[in-house]
């Protein structure tokens, strides 16, 4: 493959995939930002959103239903994690942790229980492949990455014009004041934990007709939030998107032109670089 | 207590125990106490698929024994331990199989890294460890004398059974697409060494992890001019593995020869995979029981409950590993058969060397219920086995066998001497 195309096809498959994975890193950034917890459940909502796609697939032939039922589903699991474990332990960084490995695990290993360990998958709901004169690319890929943006917005809209996205924003900044000022915070840190839930339930949904719903799905999207936050600032939605977007550019581009480990290699690098420069994420400098 | 309690206590303790011990043998034989066999098998982590068949075909294949008599008529009990797929983990059971359950024997991984991670450990503790792996461990010497890999070919005997047909039918000028680790590496090594020998070019070597999920940005190393692209892939985004790399090379494939890892467990109707219509495969065992029907081959797949189709009588959905999860219920054969002519008896060094001695002078397993992919010759020195191989064409969604090597196709030199070791 000539170098142009091969520039070409990184740029395409690193936009696509950092532009996925940005729905599940905005999601972790949002729970940090509002509840101030680093969950490391946050993976298993995207894999119970692609195996739900696959049971409702299996269902009623339809992997729409999936897009609305998915997302709900994990919120409301959410929801329950938050209300029965994470208040309980009232959000302590270090307990909060420990507590979200053994969610983890616990969802991991009941999804195994379930389905099984195999890897299940439903037909794409479009299966043009887009052909260059080099190589071909699923027109699927390049659709889920528009809805990943349209996704992004919306919940940028919410946020920033509703009240209720007011309200969240508020217990972002300030808690306590907040409460003072009468928002009630409780509610607000479930109804946080919920959205950051069924946005990675989301991305599920729309991955599984690309990948494979399978009960381990879930590290890999953990660990691309955790460097997306890190390089993007935790809990800044604008620049977790951002980072996730340019890891996925990264990533493409030094691939094609190296090797996959090495721009996987290159790409945390790059993250303990921003760690020690810019501790805050990218976007300190625009926040100051 | 005093000292001439302690005493009288101890001494009446001693005594006792002294008296009970033959009591409590005479019932142990009376009973027929079972012969313990340790299975490390992977429930979970990226081998889990494989792991379900290989646990699924074990318990078929103990039943079946158990029903006929056992082993030297004593029963046999299956004692599972789950390795997570993890080498370290893998260690770790063995270990436990070992000295907590005190088994007599232990069936080993798949995953080729588990295995080598596993066998060292069954040497230190003198016990004998079956790998049903396809790795090169057992049969290069880099395990010990305690290990054994006798239901399964390994790696290099399947690419010498089937790289010739792949050079004079689909071309000499090859990329090979394989996963980064030992598994993978055998392939590699041991295809450029066919190549070498035929006069046949490898183009392009393209590792790949294999907890890998996405696949494109990989394929572009895959250079224009080549006649076969060879791919093996493991883990659990082989589909996604398969249907990128058929949206990538669009209508321009070359010919593609792929080892069934590539899709085992995968159902051939899975969207995204027509494009492999008129590709071929290597087979352990063909999925589809028209590729080697035999009576043997019915009632194996009757009694682990898979359908002519190779996958779960309960649910045509849940397809077998099938080409590799005979390696355990025909170890397991391999393993009453060298009990019942060694005479072993009971996990002890004497019993052992025994067992060793006569497995090692075991040339050939004959094909039957006991072995129902084929005879193997079992080479004593290299504690390999080797058997036929079957290449597989897709033909309206289905596995059509187009070729079965001999069992002498699988042959290649090896210097390794296990019988030189001591026990």
């Amino acid at each position: 493959m000539d170098p142009l195309s091969a520039f070409f096809l990184g740029v395409l498959d690193g936009l696509t995939e950092g532009l996925l994975f940005a729905l599940v890193a905005i999601g972790f950034t949002l729970s940090y930002g509002i509840l101030r917890i680093v969950n490391l459940t946050h993976g298993e909502f995207y894999m119970i959103g692609a195996v739900m796609t696959w049971v409702l697939y299996e269902a009623a032939k339809n992997p729409l239903y999936s897009l609305i039922i998915a997302p709900l589903f994990s919120a409301f699991l959410a929801v329950i994690i938050e209300r029965t474990v994470l208040s309980r332990i009232k959000y302590a960084p270090e307990p909060t942790i420990i507590a979200t490995a053994g969610l983890l695990y616990i969802i991991q290993q009941s999804t195994l229980m379930v389905i099984g360990p195999y890897s299940r998958s439903v037909p794409p709901p479009l299966s043009t492949v887009i052909s260059t004169p080099w190589f071909g690319y699923s027109s699927y890929k390049i659709a889920v990455a528009l809805a990943s943006i349209m996704i992004a917005a919306t919940l940028w809209i919410f946020l920033k014009r509703t009240n209720l996205g007011l309200r969240m924003r508020c217990v972002q900044q300030d808690a306590e004041l907040a409460k003072n000022f009468g928002i009630n915070v409780r509610k607000i840190y479930s109804l946080g934990f919920g959205l950051s839930a069924a946005l990675a339930a989301a991305a599920g949904v729309l991955i599984v007709p690309i990948r494979q719903a399978h009960y381990l799905m879930g590290f890999d999207a953990l660990l691309m939030s955790l460097l997306a936050v890190t390089i993007g600032g935790m809990g800044s939605l604008r620049g977790t998107f951002l980072a996730s977007v340019m890891i996925g550019l990264f990533g493409g581009i030094v691939a094609v032109f190296t090797s996959p480990t090495t721009s996987r290699i290159l790409s945390i690098m790059l993250v303990v670089v921003v760690v020690i420069f810019k501790p805050h994420g990218i976007l300190e400098c625009v926040k100051k | 207590m005093g000292t001439i309690g302690a005493f009288i206590f101890g001494g009446a303790a001693g005594y006792l125990a002294g008296n009970m011990r033959p009591i409590s043998e005479t019932q142990k034989v009376g009973e027929k106490s079972p012969i313990k066999i340790g299975f490390q098998v992977h429930r979970t982590g990226i081998g889990a698929d494989y792991g379900y068949w290989y646990e699924r075909t074990a318990k078929a294949a103990v039943s079946l024994i158990n029903e006929r008599g056992g082993i030297d008529g004593r029963p046999v009990q299956l004692i599972i331990e789950d390795d997570g797929t993890d080498p370290q983990r893998g260690g770790q059971v063995v270990q436990k199989l070992a000295t907590e359950h005190n088994v007599d024997f232990i069936i080993g991984a798949l995953f080729s890294n588990v295995v080598l991670a596993s066998g060292p450990v069954a040497g230190e503790l003198k016990k004998p460890y079956f790998a049903v792996s396809e790795g090169t461990h057992v049969p290069l010497g880099m395990l010990n004398r305690w290990c054994f890999q006798p239901g399964i070919t390994d790696v290099p005997g399947q690419i010498s059974a089937v790289s010739k047909w792949i050079f004079e039918n689909l071309g000499r000028r090859l990329a090979i697409i394989y996963p980064d680790y030992a598994f993978g590496y055998d392939h590699r090594d041991w295809l450029s060494k066919a190549a070498e020998k035929e006069e046949a070019v490898i183009v392009e070597k393209i590792p790949i992890p294999p907890a890998e999920t996405s696949f494109t940005k990989y394929f572009s190393k895959i250079p224009q001019n080549v006649d076969v692209i060879y791919h093996v892939m493991v883990g659990p985004s082989i589909l996604t593995f398969m249907r990128e790399l058929g949206e990538y090379l669009g209508s321009r494939r070359p010919e593609l020869f792929g080892f069934i890892d590539s899709l085992e467990g995968i159902p051939l109707s899975s969207p995204g995979l027509e494009y492999l219509e008129g590709t071929y495969f290597w087979e352990g065992f063909p999925r589809y029981l028209e590729g080697y029907d035999t009576p043997y081959n019915r009632y194996y797949r009757e009694r682990v409950g898979v359908n002519e189709e190779g996958a779960a009588v309960e649910d045509p959905k849940k397809v077998s590993t099938f080409s590799h999860m005979f390696s355990t219920w025909e170890t397991l054969f391999v393993i009453k058969e060298a009990v019942e002519q060694s005479g072993y008896q009971r996990p002890t060094l004497e019993d052992y060397k025994l067992f060793i001695a006569t497995l090692e002078g075991m040339e050939w397993f004959n094909e039957g219920i006991n072995h129902p992919q084929g005879s193997k010759r079992f080479d004593g020195k290299t504690h390999q086995a080797f058997g036929q191989q079957f290449i597989s064409m897709v033909k309206n969604s289905r596995l059509v066998t187009i070729h079965r090597t001999r069992i002498e196709d699988s042959y290649y030199e090896n210097e390794n001497d296990y019988t030189k070791m001591s026990l």
